[in-house]
Formats: C-alpha cells, sequence, structure tokens
C-alpha cells in the first residue's frame, strides 16, 4: 500500500502553559511512501518523527494536510480502522497476557465478516510468532522475556493483523549493539518476506542507513532530504544533512572562494568553477582526504590511528569548527609520524561547500 | 591461630545477640498477638456459655466447662436472624458493585479522558475527604427521607455507592499505567471501554480486589446508616438484628446469645480474608508504593 502525505503539519500547544503558542512537531511534510518499500524516517531526538508516526497511525489527528493509503483518504479515520501495525520502542506489551495473548490480541477485535475463531486465532498468531521465531516462547508472560524477545513479540503482535502499512518507532533503540545489529537484519528479512509498507523511525543514521530503501531526514519538524541512502550521503542537501550522516562524521570547516579558487585558511585546497566569490562552509568526508606530500591543503598532524582495514589520521587546521580533523585513509598508505605537519589533496567528490548563512549545498564543477 | 579465635567470638557473639533480638522480637510479637485475638477469644468463649451460667458470674471466668451451643439457636429464633443475614448479603453486593462500576468509571475518566475542568473537579472531590462522615449523614438522611427512600434497599445502598478515596487510589493505579499500551490499543482496535475492561482492569486487578474486600467488609459491619435509615425490621440488617436481640429478645440483655450471632456474623469476613489475604497485601503494598 502506497502511503502518501500531503501538505502534513501538526502543531500542538505548547506544553509549558506559560510560554503559550505552539510547537510545530510537522511542518508542511509531503512525501510518497512506495508500495512495500522500507523507509527509514531519520532526523535528531525531538525532530518530530513520533509525531509523524502517530500522524500516520491516526494516534494524532492533524493541524492541516491529508494522509492517503493507496487512493483513500484516511485523514479522518480513526487508528482502529486504519489497519496499521505500530511498535514502540519500550515496546509496550500487555503484562498480565502472556506472549501468546498479547499476539492475538489484535485479532479479538476483528468483528462482523472478519471476526475469527479462536483456532483460527491461535494459528495467526502463530504463524507471526514464526515470523519473528518466538514461536517456543507462547506461554511465557512479558516479563519473563528478555528485551530482544520482547520486541519480537511486539513486532509480531504488529504483523498478526497483516496490517497495510507497519510503524516501527525507534524499535531497536533498547536493545544492546549487537542485539540490535541482529534485530535489524530481522526485520529487513521480514519487511522482504512480508512485502508490507514499512516506516523506521531512528535517530541513529548507521541503521537507518544500512536497512532503508529510502531515507527521510528530518530536522525541527521540517523534512531536509529524501532519498537512497548512499544517494543522500553523497548528495546532501544542506550542510545539517552532510553533519548528520556518516560515522566518523563529516569535517566542516570555514573557507572561502575567491577566482575560482576555494580557500581553507591560507591554502588554496581546490578549484571550484562555477561558484562566485564568497565566504562557505567546506565539509569534507573523512574518506575525502588523500595524503599526499604535494597536496594543496596543509594540517598540523595529531597521531595516526590504526582500526585494521582501514586507519585514521588525526589533524587539526585552524579554519575547522570542531575539536580534531579525522581522516580514514587505507592501513597501506604511509604516514611520516616525525614531522609536525601533513598535507592533503582532496577529492572533489567528497567535498561540499555550503552557504554560510542558507547552508544550502553550493555546487560546483571541477 | 589467635585470629581463628577472634573470628570464632565473634561469630558466636553475633549468634548470641541474634538471638536475643529475635527472642524480644517474638516475645513482643506473641503479646501483641493474644491482644488482638483476646476478644475473639472472648466473643465465642461468651456465646458457649449458657444463659444463667453466664449471670450468676459476678466476675466473668476466663473457661467454662459446660459450653452449649444453646445460644445459637435462640439467636436465629428470638429474631429472624436468617433474614437479616439476607438483607445484609443483598445490602453488601448491590452496595459494592454499584460502587465498583462508579469509581472505576470515574477513575477512568480522572485518568485518561481529557475534559475542561478536570483537575478542579478532581481537586473538590479530594476536599470532600476532609468532611467527616458523621456531618454528611445529617444531610443524606435528610435527602433520603425527603425521596421517601426510608426503609427501602435504595435508601439503605445510595449514599455509600461511591467512595471518594477509592477513586483517588485508583486513578493513581490507572495512571501508574504507560500511555503507550493505550496507544498499543488503539491501533490493534479497542474502545476505550474494551480498554478499561482488558487491560487497565486486569493490570490494576490487585487494587481492586483489595477494595472490593474493603467494602465488602465496610459494609457488612455498617452500622450507623442503616440504623438511622430503617425501623422497619424487614429491612434490619446483621448488625441491627443483634441490637434488637439485646433489646427486645428477653427483655433482659441477653449477652450470650448476642455473641452467637456475632460469631455467626463474622465467619463469612473471616473467611473472605483468609482466602484471599495474599491479595490484599499485593493490592495494598501496590497502592502504597504507587501513591
Ligand atoms: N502531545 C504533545 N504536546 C505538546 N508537544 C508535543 C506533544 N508531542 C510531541 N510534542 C513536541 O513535538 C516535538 C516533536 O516530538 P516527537 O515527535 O516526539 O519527536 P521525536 O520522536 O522525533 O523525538 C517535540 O518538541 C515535542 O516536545
Ligand atoms: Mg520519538
Amino acid at each position: 500500500m502506497k502511503v502518501v502525505l500531503d501538505h502534513l503539519t501538526k502543531k500542538f500547544p505548547n506544553r509549558n502553559k506559560k510560554v503559550g503558542g505552539f510547537v510545530v512537531a510537522v511542518n508542511d511534510f509531503t512525501f510518497e511512501i512506495p508500495d512495500g518499500k522500507l523507509i527509514g524516517l531519520l532526523g535528531p531526538s525531538g525532530c518530530g518523527k513520533s509525531t509523524t508516526l502517530n500522524l500516520i497511525c491516526g494516534l494524532e489527528k492533524p493541524t492541516e494536510g491529508r494522509i492517503l493509503f493507496g487512493d483513500d483518504d484516511v485523514t479522518g479515520l480513526p487508528p482502529e480502522v486504519r489497519g496499521v501495525g505500530l511498535v514502540f520502542q519500550n515496546y509496550a506489551l500487555y503484562p498480565h497476557l502472556t506472549v501468546e495473548e498479547n499476539i492475538m490480541f489484535p485479532l479479538g477485535n476483528l468483528r462482523g465478516e472478519e471476526k475469527l475463531t479462536k483456532q483460527q486465532m491461535k494459528d495467526k498468531a502463530l504463524e507471526a510468532a514464526k515470523l519473528v521465531q518466538i514461536d517456543s516462547l507462547m506461554e511465557r508472560k512479558p516479563n519473563e522475556l528478555s528485551g530482544g524477545q520482547q520486541q519480537r513479540v511486539a513486532i509480531a503482535r504488529a504483523l498478526v493483523k497483516m496490517p497495510k502499512v507497519l510503524l516501527l518507532d525507534e524499535p531497536l533503540s533498547n536493545l544492546d549493539a549487537r542485539l540490535r545489529l541482529q534485530t535489524r537484519e530481522e526485520l529487513r528479512r521480514i519487511q522482504n518476506e512480508t512485502g508490507i509498507t514499512t516506516v523506521f523511525v531512528t535517530h541513529d543514521q548507521e541503521e537507518a542507513m544500512s536497512i532503508s530503501d529510502m531515507i527521510v531526514v528530518m530536522k525541527d519538524g521540517v523534512l531536509q532530504q529524501i532519498g537512497i541512502p548512499q544517494e543522500v550521503y553523497d548528495e546532501p542537501v544542506n550542510l545539517f544533512v552532510a553533519k548528520f550522516l556518516g560515522t566518523p562524521a563529516i569535517n566542516v570547516f570555514e573557507g572561502r572562494v575567491k577566482g575560482g579558487s576555494l580557500y581553507i585558511g591560507e591554502d588554496s585546497v581546490l578549484d571550484v568553477k562555477g561558484v562566485d566569490d564568497r565566504d562557505v562552509y567546506v565539509a569534507i568526508r573523512p574518506e575525502g582526504f588523500i595524503v599526499d606530500d604535494s597536496g594543496r591543503m596543509k594540517c598540523t598532524l595529531l597521531r595516526r590511528e590504526v582500526m585494521g582495514r582501514d586507519s585514521s589520521v588525526v589533524a587539526k587546521n585552524d579554519a575547522f569548527i570542531g575539536e580534531t580533523i579525522r581522516a580514514i585513509i587505507s592501513s597501506e598508505t604511509k604516514v611520516d609520524t616525525s614531522k609536525p605537519d601533513i598535507r592533503f589533496s582532496l577529492k572533489p567528490a567528497k567535498t561540499y561547500l555550503f552557504d554560510r548563512s542558507t547552508e544550502e549545498r553550493i555546487r560546483f564543477s571541477v | 591461630m589467635s585470629n581463628q579465635n577472634d573470628y570464632d567470638r565473634i561469630e558466636r557473639n553475633a549468634k548470641r545477640r541474634k538471638l536475643i533480638k529475635n527472642t524480644v522480637i517474638y516475645i513482643f510479637l506473641a503479646i501483641w498477638g493474644l491482644m488482638v485475638l483476646f476478644p475473639f477469644y472472648w466473643m465465642i468463649l461468651s456465646s458457649i456459655k449458657s444463659y444463667s451460667a453466664y449471670s450468676s458470674e459476678y466476675i466473668p471466668k476466663f473457661f467454662t466447662l459446660s459450653p452449649t451451643l444453646q445460644n445459637y439457636s435462640e439467636a436465629f429464633t428470638a429474631v429472624p436472624l436468617g433474614k437479616y443475614f439476607l438483607n445484609t448479603l443483598i445490602f453488601t453486593l448491590c452496595t459494592t458493585v454499584l460502587m465498583m462500576v462508579v469509581i472505576i468509571l470515574a477513575a477512568f475518566a480522572f485518568a485518561r479522558l481529557e475534559f475542561r475542568g478536570k483537575n478542579i473537579v478532581f481537586a473538590l472531590f479530594l476536599s470532600l475527604m476532609m468532611i467527616p462522615n458523621e456531618l454528611v449523614i445529617i444531610t443524606n438522611f435528610v435527602t433520603i427521607t425527603d425521596l421517601g427512600l426510608r426503609n427501602t434497599f435504595a435508601g439503605l445502598i445510595l449514599p455509600s455507592v461511591t467512595s471518594v478515596f477509592y477513586i483517588y487510589l485508583l486513578k493513581e493505579n490507572f495512571e501508574a499505567i504507560p500511555e503507550e499500551l493505550y496507544k498499543a490499543a488503539k491501533v490493534d482496535g479497542t474502545s476505550d471501554f474494551k480498554y478499561l475492561v482488558r487491560v487497565m482492569l486486569p493490570i490494576s486487578q490487585p487494587t481492586i480486589v483489595t477494595i472490593i474486600i474493603l467494602k465488602v467488609i465496610e459494609c457488612w459491619n455498617s452500622y450507623v446508616w442503616p440504623r438511622l435509615i430503617t425501623d422497619n425490621s424487614n429491612y434490619f440488617l446483621v448488625s441491627n438484628g443483634i441490637q434488637e436481640i439485646r433489646e427486645n429478645g428477653f427483655g433482659r440483655e441477653n449477652i450470650p446469645a448476642m455473641m452467637a450471632a456475632v460469631v455467626v456474623i463474622s465467619v463469612p469476613l473471616i473467611v473472605l480474608f483468609l482466602i484471599f489475604r495474599k491479595k490484599i497485601m499485593a493490592g495494598v503494598s501496590r497502592g502504597g508504593t504507587k501513591g
């Protein structure tokens, strides 16, 4: 089922009554989730991700805008008739019910033609439990399960009705690192098997990039960029997106363009054609540095950290915004650590220019 | 070597101290237990002394050598105790069921629903707790009399079908249930009412059971209000019934027969308490920490 958000806006009355006014949690969202895809909704905490999910599933009513499932306008429909499955960060299992009863809970609410017999419900619950591999735990209560198992039960409960849309609100952030990796692959598998259109909310860019067909980056309720993960990583539209994606984080410098040449400090580091003379932010991906004795960018070398296949060079530069520059280079590359300085040349495709005031991307050709 | 001795001594000292401490505690608890149990013993003892034996004891004896069950049959024949029993049962059941419905819905409204003036209404509710019962009884009496409900079950039941304190207790319990559960249930397709019945009530079960037990005890033992609002013996509860044995049983107070009646009407409560003892304790401790 394709899901369309059409100029969606949600304003909350400010929680702090003294300040008054409104918090715009979601601001004029327009995008389309293609049928059967897994979308990663990505942004820092408090940017309105959960609110967006709540709007899609109907727990919140939008202030403005429409939501379409396929061609049907569901904006005014209550959550129970939308046919969505929702998984919460803290699982939200019913503590007094067994795993099986938890999974069957949504089925017990079906009415009319859809109403199922007890045996049908049990069968469906077992099917869903098998999908997430918890069919051996059916008789346990939630408090007898580990975090990862509880999360699986929550996913099974969301899937048992075969929802048109599956919504996951930071489903992995309460799990430990290993379990998180494992569960996210499992989620990907389940989504592939069922083909249910899925929205996956996270503040962890790596998580979103690794499993999503498409990512949606948002900030303060405003949509920043949509695209397949690699594309968004390679072509960020603004400084926020560039900084938000990638580990280690992108390196940002103050720079300026003069006569078709990009300056960081006093060094002319790159030729940038088609850009007027102006002050800019220069953002360089860690893998955008090439150690090169005749390189045009000079930095103070601090140390080299070997991390197996790759190694990183930690350096300083006066124009750098933040603490230390981090460049990722191949482990075979020789670095003379006895010298105080190191020289880099830059990969143009990994170097981005952004306007100083709007922070929008400035394109250049080499 | 001396080290070993030291350890032995310390260990022995600790053991001795623990023994003394335990002895003191147990003696204290035993005395306490005796004090609590003594009235029960006295009640049962008096109920099996014959009327003449009881009357002739200038100083009541702590035992009897000629126990009799005579008083029990007298209690049931002197007054229609069976009928009062039934009345009390009806009164207790109706009051408790009605009150549970009222307080559950009220607590749900205060805990889950958003409506204008919610906080003010709740504050008013709470302030009602500060008005002593005795004051309310007079106005209740006037109201019920004006409604023409004297000597009816409705008149008996109505004033106690709500309880601010229990609403408060239950509201606190409901509020401790995470918001996500409500959202999950909504997405799973439940109505508010179904959520209340299928999720909130089962989760709050210990508190609910506690409230039911306490209310049943309160109803079973209620005396002032039934005494005030009924003068037709068709609507007497057991508490009034006992009073009747005393007043018009034999011209003179028949204490042993009264005590026999008291024993009979205490039994259901004691049985109830024994059955639900664990649940009551769980509910009380949970309500306590959550509050
Ligand atoms: N019910 C509400 N009332 C008032 N403000 C809210 C409410 N829900 C969310 N907000 C505000 O909306 C913004 C977005 O919240 P949320 O969607 O929960 O962010 P995220 O899930 O991305 O962390 C936050 O500033 C939050 O304080
Ligand atoms: Mg959130």
